[in-house]
Protein backbone atom coordinates (compact mmCIF):
# COMPACT_ATOMS: atom_id res chain seq x y z
CA UNK A 1 0.00 0.00 0.00
CA UNK A 2 1.27 3.42 -1.09
CA UNK A 3 0.92 6.00 1.28
CA UNK A 4 0.48 9.66 0.88
CA UNK A 5 1.74 12.74 2.78
CA UNK A 6 -0.88 13.87 4.11
CA UNK A 7 -1.99 10.93 5.69
CA UNK A 8 1.82 10.60 6.65
CA UNK A 9 1.93 14.28 7.77
CA UNK A 10 -1.54 13.65 10.26
CA UNK A 11 0.79 11.42 12.33
CA UNK A 12 3.84 14.28 12.77
CA UNK A 13 2.95 15.99 15.64
CA UNK A 14 2.32 12.72 17.79
CA UNK A 15 5.66 11.63 16.32
CA UNK A 16 7.55 14.49 17.19
CA UNK A 17 6.48 14.39 20.86
CA UNK A 18 7.94 11.07 20.82
CA UNK A 19 11.22 12.27 19.95
CA UNK A 20 11.21 15.07 21.79
CA UNK A 21 10.72 12.93 25.01
CA UNK A 22 13.48 10.93 23.98
CA UNK A 23 16.19 12.95 22.81
CA UNK A 24 15.03 16.42 24.75
CA UNK A 25 16.04 18.63 21.67
CA UNK A 26 13.68 20.46 19.46
CA UNK A 27 15.91 20.30 16.12
CA UNK A 28 16.97 16.91 16.63
CA UNK A 29 13.89 15.78 17.44
CA UNK A 30 12.31 17.78 13.76
CA UNK A 31 14.99 15.84 12.08
CA UNK A 32 14.39 12.33 12.85
CA UNK A 33 11.03 12.69 12.54
CA UNK A 34 11.79 14.70 9.24
CA UNK A 35 13.97 11.34 7.84
CA UNK A 36 11.25 9.07 9.36
CA UNK A 37 7.97 10.66 6.75
CA UNK A 38 10.57 10.19 4.59
CA UNK A 39 11.54 6.80 4.64
CA UNK A 40 7.89 6.10 5.28
CA UNK A 41 7.15 7.74 1.77
CA UNK A 42 9.98 5.28 0.20
CA UNK A 43 8.79 2.25 1.92
CA UNK A 44 5.66 0.31 1.68
CA UNK A 45 3.09 -0.43 4.35
CA UNK A 46 1.94 -3.64 5.14
CA UNK A 47 -0.96 -2.89 7.49
CA UNK A 48 -0.15 -5.42 9.67
CA UNK A 49 -0.40 -2.90 12.13
CA UNK A 50 -1.82 0.40 12.60
CA UNK A 51 -0.35 3.12 10.52
CA UNK A 52 0.97 5.21 13.68
CA UNK A 53 2.84 1.66 15.38
CA UNK A 54 4.63 1.27 12.21
CA UNK A 55 5.83 4.99 11.60
CA UNK A 56 6.94 4.49 15.51
CA UNK A 57 8.83 1.70 14.84
CA UNK A 58 10.39 3.54 12.25
CA UNK A 59 10.72 6.50 14.43
CA UNK A 60 12.50 4.38 16.87
CA UNK A 61 15.44 3.00 14.63
CA UNK A 62 16.33 6.65 13.60
CA UNK A 63 16.61 7.86 16.98
CA UNK A 64 18.89 4.73 17.97
CA UNK A 65 20.98 5.79 15.04
CA UNK A 66 21.29 9.35 16.05
CA UNK A 67 22.40 8.04 19.56
CA UNK A 68 25.10 6.11 18.11
CA UNK A 69 25.83 8.54 16.07
CA UNK A 70 26.43 11.19 18.76
CA UNK A 71 27.85 8.83 21.38
CA UNK A 72 30.38 7.89 18.56
CA UNK A 73 31.33 11.38 18.05
CA UNK A 74 31.18 12.62 21.68
CA UNK A 75 31.63 9.40 24.11
CA UNK A 76 29.19 9.83 26.83
CA UNK A 77 30.85 11.71 29.48
CA UNK A 78 29.95 8.52 31.96
CA UNK A 79 32.55 7.58 33.72
CA UNK A 80 32.01 9.39 37.70
CA UNK A 81 29.97 12.10 35.89
CA UNK A 82 26.16 13.14 37.71
CA UNK A 83 24.43 10.13 36.27
CA UNK A 84 25.88 7.90 38.50
CA UNK A 85 25.86 9.65 41.18
CA UNK A 86 23.55 7.81 43.87
CA UNK A 87 23.65 10.23 46.83
CA UNK A 88 20.98 12.29 46.20
CA UNK A 89 18.73 9.72 46.98
CA UNK A 90 20.55 9.12 50.32
CA UNK A 91 17.76 11.39 52.42
CA UNK A 92 15.61 8.46 51.96
CA UNK A 93 16.97 5.89 54.20
CA UNK A 94 18.68 6.07 57.24
CA UNK A 95 22.64 5.43 58.42
CA UNK A 96 21.72 1.67 58.44
CA UNK A 97 20.34 2.09 54.84
CA UNK A 98 16.58 1.14 55.90
CA UNK A 99 14.02 3.68 54.81
CA UNK A 100 13.51 6.74 56.86
CA UNK A 101 9.98 6.17 58.75
CA UNK A 102 8.44 8.98 56.27
CA UNK A 103 9.57 7.80 52.95
CA UNK A 104 9.14 4.30 52.94
CA UNK A 105 7.09 3.48 50.07
CA UNK A 106 3.55 3.24 50.47
CA UNK A 107 1.53 1.32 48.68
CA UNK A 108 -0.55 3.28 45.61
CA UNK A 109 -3.99 2.92 45.27
CA UNK A 110 -5.89 2.13 41.86
CA UNK A 111 -2.89 1.91 39.83
CA UNK A 112 -4.43 0.28 37.08
CA UNK A 113 -7.19 3.63 36.72
CA UNK A 114 -4.42 5.89 36.76
CA UNK A 115 -2.76 4.72 33.25
CA UNK A 116 -6.32 5.04 32.14
CA UNK A 117 -6.12 8.59 32.73
CA UNK A 118 -5.52 11.23 30.72
CA UNK A 119 -3.96 13.67 34.23
CA UNK A 120 -1.61 10.74 34.98
CA UNK A 121 -0.09 10.87 31.79
CA UNK A 122 0.54 14.56 31.55
CA UNK A 123 2.04 14.17 35.51
CA UNK A 124 4.11 11.38 34.30
CA UNK A 125 5.56 13.40 31.30
CA UNK A 126 6.58 16.74 33.76
CA UNK A 127 7.98 13.68 35.83
CA UNK A 128 10.17 12.49 32.98
CA UNK A 129 11.18 15.56 32.02
CA UNK A 130 13.35 16.00 35.47
CA UNK A 131 15.54 13.64 34.89
CA UNK A 132 18.87 14.69 33.76
CA UNK A 133 19.06 14.30 30.15
CA UNK A 134 21.07 11.23 30.32
CA UNK A 135 19.37 9.48 32.56
CA UNK A 136 15.65 10.11 30.73
CA UNK A 137 17.96 9.11 27.52
CA UNK A 138 19.03 5.36 29.05
CA UNK A 139 15.31 5.20 30.83
CA UNK A 140 13.27 6.01 27.63
CA UNK A 141 15.56 3.22 25.82
CA UNK A 142 15.01 0.85 28.63
CA UNK A 143 11.34 1.21 29.20
CA UNK A 144 9.80 3.33 26.31
CA UNK A 145 11.45 1.95 23.33
CA UNK A 146 12.00 -2.05 25.64
CA UNK A 147 15.84 -1.95 24.60
CA UNK A 148 17.97 -4.17 26.13
CA UNK A 149 20.82 -3.56 28.45
CA UNK A 150 23.69 -5.00 25.93
CA UNK A 151 21.61 -2.85 22.62
CA UNK A 152 21.71 0.00 25.09
CA UNK A 153 25.26 -0.29 26.21
CA UNK A 154 26.39 -0.39 22.99
CA UNK A 155 24.75 2.37 21.55
CA UNK A 156 25.81 4.64 23.98
CA UNK A 157 29.34 2.80 24.47
CA UNK A 158 29.18 2.75 28.09
CA UNK A 159 29.34 -0.28 30.91
CA UNK A 160 26.38 -2.55 31.60
CA UNK A 161 27.21 -1.52 35.19
CA UNK A 162 27.11 2.07 34.44
CA UNK A 163 23.46 1.26 32.58
CA UNK A 164 22.20 -0.52 35.55
CA UNK A 165 23.15 2.35 38.00
CA UNK A 166 21.60 5.13 35.81
CA UNK A 167 18.45 3.14 35.58
CA UNK A 168 17.99 3.16 39.14
CA UNK A 169 18.49 6.61 39.38
CA UNK A 170 15.92 7.12 36.78
CA UNK A 171 13.12 5.16 38.65
CA UNK A 172 13.94 5.94 42.02
CA UNK A 173 13.28 10.12 40.77
CA UNK A 174 10.17 8.52 38.79
CA UNK A 175 8.79 7.00 41.49
CA UNK A 176 9.25 9.98 44.02
CA UNK A 177 8.20 11.88 41.29
CA UNK A 178 4.87 10.18 40.98
CA UNK A 179 4.63 9.69 44.91
CA UNK A 180 4.18 13.11 45.48
CA UNK A 181 2.31 14.07 42.45
CA UNK A 182 -0.57 11.59 41.83
CA UNK A 183 -0.09 8.82 44.36
CA UNK A 184 0.54 10.66 47.13
CA UNK A 185 -1.26 10.91 50.61
CA UNK A 186 -1.93 14.65 50.60
CA UNK A 187 -1.95 15.22 46.66
CA UNK A 188 -3.97 12.36 45.79
CA UNK A 189 -5.80 11.11 42.61
CA UNK A 190 -7.38 12.87 39.76
CA UNK B 1 23.45 -11.04 56.64
CA UNK B 2 20.69 -9.46 55.95
CA UNK B 3 20.09 -6.80 53.18
CA UNK B 4 19.43 -3.01 53.68
CA UNK B 5 16.58 -1.85 51.86
CA UNK B 6 19.09 0.89 49.92
CA UNK B 7 20.33 -2.76 49.05
CA UNK B 8 17.30 -4.54 48.19
CA UNK B 9 15.96 -1.69 45.85
CA UNK B 10 19.15 -1.46 44.30
CA UNK B 11 18.50 -5.31 43.51
CA UNK B 12 15.26 -4.79 42.68
CA UNK B 13 15.92 -2.64 39.97
CA UNK B 14 18.75 -4.75 38.68
CA UNK B 15 16.21 -7.36 38.62
CA UNK B 16 14.54 -5.55 35.49
CA UNK B 17 17.52 -5.64 33.21
CA UNK B 18 19.04 -8.75 33.86
CA UNK B 19 18.88 -12.19 35.50
CA UNK B 20 20.37 -11.77 39.07
CA UNK B 21 22.21 -14.43 40.38
CA UNK B 22 21.20 -17.15 43.14
CA UNK B 23 22.48 -15.68 46.04
CA UNK B 24 20.85 -12.26 44.76
CA UNK B 25 17.46 -14.02 44.24
CA UNK B 26 17.69 -15.17 47.81
CA UNK B 27 18.60 -12.50 49.45
CA UNK B 28 16.32 -10.11 47.98
CA UNK B 29 13.46 -12.71 48.15
CA UNK B 30 14.43 -12.96 52.42
CA UNK B 31 14.01 -9.39 52.55
CA UNK B 32 10.74 -8.51 50.80
CA UNK B 33 9.61 -11.20 53.00
CA UNK B 34 9.74 -9.01 55.57
CA UNK B 35 9.65 -5.15 54.14
CA UNK B 36 6.55 -3.86 53.35
CA UNK B 37 8.22 -0.67 51.64
CA UNK B 38 10.72 -2.55 49.72
CA UNK B 39 7.89 -4.60 48.52
CA UNK B 40 5.80 -1.73 47.57
CA UNK B 41 8.46 -0.24 45.71
CA UNK B 42 9.11 -3.53 43.78
CA UNK B 43 5.34 -2.85 42.94
CA UNK B 44 5.68 0.75 41.64
CA UNK B 45 8.87 0.04 39.77
CA UNK B 46 7.46 -2.53 38.12
CA UNK B 47 4.09 -0.05 37.18
CA UNK B 48 6.62 2.41 36.20
CA UNK B 49 7.64 -0.18 33.32
CA UNK B 50 4.32 -1.10 32.20
CA UNK B 51 3.22 2.85 32.13
CA UNK B 52 6.58 3.28 30.08
CA UNK B 53 6.09 0.58 27.59
CA UNK B 54 2.38 2.02 27.33
CA UNK B 55 3.67 5.99 26.73
CA UNK B 56 3.46 5.68 23.26
CA UNK B 57 0.05 5.21 23.04
CA UNK B 58 -0.94 8.15 25.89
CA UNK B 59 1.38 10.93 24.41
CA UNK B 60 -1.54 13.84 23.44
CA UNK B 61 -1.67 14.97 19.87
CA UNK B 62 -2.23 18.66 20.49
CA UNK B 63 0.78 20.61 20.36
Amino acid sequence: MSLDSAALAAHRPYLLRYATLQLRDAGQAEDVVQETLLAALQASFAGQSTLRTWLTGILKHKIVDLIRKQSREAPLAGNGSDDEQLDDFDALFDQRGHWTSEDQPQSWQQPGAALESRQFWRVYEECAKLMPKRVALVFSMREVMDMDIDEICKALTITATNCSVILYRARMSLRLCLDRNWFGREGAAQ
Amino acid sequence: MMLSCKAATRLASAAQDRKLTVSEQIQLRLHLAICNGCRNFTRQIGLIRSAGRRLADHLDDEN
